[in-house]
């Protein structure tokens, strides 16, 4: 999934491939096939001995960038427009006076961000939560994808699909309504527990257990979306391979060893190098929803903490700081992750 | 002769070489793969009865309810009646159904835009769009530009920031790509346009990427959540329904105008959990009704050839 736009990405770095002309110039078009976006058609096609002017192509294009127009302005609105509201981290941000007004106070917000324990919790919980999802949540789909691929009727095989499938699609809101349901306090395991004379336990407000909590939440609701992708590398295994394996006498462990993991690896690498990638996004609207129930100490990660310290108290400026902390951290974190799906030998996000 | 017909249906029957399946191990499958579906639908089940279920059997089972006993549809009743959920129901789908045409439209425009590889400029559009997935201004700033555009409490807030979302232009993007060039030059020859060639070759060949990416935006819509607590966190007359479930079912706050703390009125005895049940069901249902229709799409096809680049 997001492997498609890393693909397309990689592919089109600019200046990996010429911009050559199109090869009719006569013809009022695009000619060649179009094909799948950049890779290795382009560097097939021979160069074309001629080269269009930009007034030409920009007549021939017009329609295809009249197209771009309104995605390319919200992205600018909504996207590059905030990446200069990042100056708010080194400014006593005012509402009223605006981003350009406000008072300039350099590295003071962050200056003051290291020395709060709060912040400093946060970023244990960020990290703690990630590190537990990545542990406990990352084999599941892997493993769930196993299972299925080794139950022969296609029936049942769709249908527990489609059953695990569905709970990705509701909301978060949703899924910790239906967990306070079932596990809460007055949910239906201290309902049996009261009823049966033993002493009720509210999970879902017992910070000791609150990673684990989430973490089975985050399970329950996007295991079976994880399973796709592995499902379909799966099915690009040789089925030739696990025949002539059994002719020599392996069993269904070993092909599983020597033959379904290594098939997988490429997959499980990538998936590794996303959810690395990824790993300081923890579940904001989880924890942002539960942090009541469970108390900040136990639910505060960095986006919450920039939400909460920042637009809850007006004190946007520190709340921006805290943002620029985690991005740069993201960014370090998908650099060094690629580094190690490189050190595997495999490609990552971007190709060496 | 149903024999033959059961085995042509079966593709994916055991070959040969393999070894026979152990009853032990055939046993755990089977068991494992029933917790996996009880896990999954059982809260579903117990949601859905208990919402129908009478005040009387509620109060029997002490909470939710698992064997069904005295159905009732007084919990719909009373919460589709004149109240806050109908009207949260209504900004919901409204919401829903604006986002969703707008986010198709620009998207299918954008990724027909850059998928005729060589345009002028399109590797320099790829990369603007592509820049957005990896880097971001973080939540202060965006809050800013909205409310800076005058965007708090308006219902433009809940659909522009959001509206498109890159990941799915790309995957559009590369299934128009690919799509057959000799039925794109014929229709060139034809003296069509682009405009025309979009709207009569490319988009009545890719209907299930279509089909999936809109669900994909519908759903994003239907759940959007942390967008109303930003940007309209206290006017709970233009809450959607995700942001009333919230409210009143997960923190467990009152309905205007109720004394109770369910929101029904205590007169017509319909059980404050079975209407919060309720609501949580009518959040869950759209999802579930839109499900099946583009579910044949996602095990084969649109994600794993997304996938596959």
């Amino acid at each position: 999934m997001v492997v498609a736009a890393v693909t397309t990405n990689s592919a089109d770095v600019p200046g990996r491939a010429e911009e050559a002309a199109p090869g009719l110039p006569g013809l009022p078009g695009h000619p060649g096939a179009p094909g799948t976006p950049g890779g290795p058609e382009q560097s097939l096609r021979p160069p074309s001995p001629r080269r269009l002017n930009r007034r030409i192509r920009l007549r021939r294009d017009r329609s295809l960038l009249l197209m771009t127009v309104p995605v390319v302005v919200l992205l600018l609105v909504f996207n590059y427009l905030p990446l200069f509201g990042t100056v708010t981290a080194f400014e006593y941000y005012d509402p009223i006076v605006g981003v350009v007004n406000s008072e300039w106070i350099g590295l003071e917000n962050f200056r003051q961000l290291l020395g709060d324990p709060l912040f400093w919790g946060s970023v244990w919980n960020t990290l703690e939560l990630a590190a537990v999802q990545l542990v406990l949540f990352f084999p599941v789909p892997v493993a769930l994808a196993l299972l299925l691929n080794s139950v022969l009727s296609p029936r049942i095989r769709s249908f527990v699909q489609s059953v695990t499938l569905i709970p990705h699609f509701f909301s978060w809101v949703l899924v910790i309504t239906l967990f306070q349901q079932m596990i809460g306090g007055a949910g239906l395991l201290n309902q049996f527990l009261r009823q049966h004379d033993m002493t009720p336990w509210n999970i879902m407000t017992d910070p000791s257990v609150f990673k684990l909590l989430v973490t089975s939440q985050v399970i329950w609701k996007d295991a079976g979306w994880g399973i796709i992708v592995f499902l379909a590398a799966l099915a690009a295994i040789d089925e030739n391979l696990y025949e002539a394996a059994a002719m020599d006498g392996a069993g269904r462990w070993r092909r599983m060893w020597h033959i379904t993991l290594p098939g997988l690896r490429g997959v499980i690498v990538l998936m590794l190098v996303l959810r690395l990638g990824n790993v300081l996004n923890v579940g904001f609207e989880q924890l942002l929803i539960q942090r009541y129930a469970v108390g900040h100490d136990a639910a505060d990660v960095l986006d919450t903490f920039s939400y909460f310290y920042g637009i809850g108290t007006n004190n946007y400026g520190y709340g921006a700081a805290a943002g620029i902390f985690k991005s740069v951290i993201s960014l370090l974190l998908i650099y060094g992750a690629n580094k190690l799906a490189h050190s595997f030998g495999e490609d990552g996000l971007y190709r060496k | 002769m149903s024999d033959v017909t059961l085995k042509a249906r079966r593709p994916s029957a055991r070959p040969v070489w393999e070894e026979e399946p152990t009853a032990v191990g055939q046993g755990v499958k089977g068991v494992t793969l029933a917790g996996i579906l009880v896990l999954v639908l059982g809260p579903l089940w117990c949601v859905v009865i208990t919402s129908f279920s009478t005040q009387g059997s509620i109060n029997r089972a002490g909470g939710l309810v698992i064997v069904p006993h005295g159905l009732t549809l007084n919990a719909y009743r009373t919460m589709l009646g004149d109240g806050p959920v109908t009207r949260a129901l209504f900004v919901s789908l409204g919401v829903t159904v604006a986002g969703t045409v707008f986010s198709m439209v620009v998207s299918v425009l954008c990724a027909y835009g850059l998928s005729r590889s060589r345009s002028l400029g399109h590797r320099f559009l790829l990369m603007l769009l592509v820049v957005t997935m990896f880097v971001s201004g973080g939540l202060i700033p965006s809050y800013l530009v909205v409310t800076g555009l005058g965007g708090f409490d308006q219902y433009w807030a809940l659909i522009l920031p959001s509206a498109v979302s890159v990941f799915n232009i790309l995957v559009l993007r590369s299934f128009y790509g690919s799509t057959a060039a000799e039925l794109i030059d014929a229709a060139r020859m034809d003296g069509a346009g682009d405009w025309r060639i979009l709207w009569s070759v490319v988009l009545p060949t890719s209907r299930a990427v279509t089909a999936v990416i809109t669900l994909f935006y519908a759903v994003g819509y239907w759940n959007s959540f942390f967008n109303v607590m930003l940007y309209m966190p206290t006017s709970s007359q233009k809450w959607p329904l995700q942001y009333v479930l919230y409210q009143y079912v997960n923190l467990g706050t009152n309905m205007p105008g109720q004394v109770n703390s369910g929101f029904g009125n205590a007169a017509n005895a319909t059980a404050p959990l079975s209407l919060q049940m309720a609501v949580v069901v009518l959040t869950l249902v759209p999802v579930v009704i839109a499900f099946p229709f583009v579910q044949k799409h996602f095990a084969k096809g649109v994600l794993t050839g997304a996938v596959k680049g």
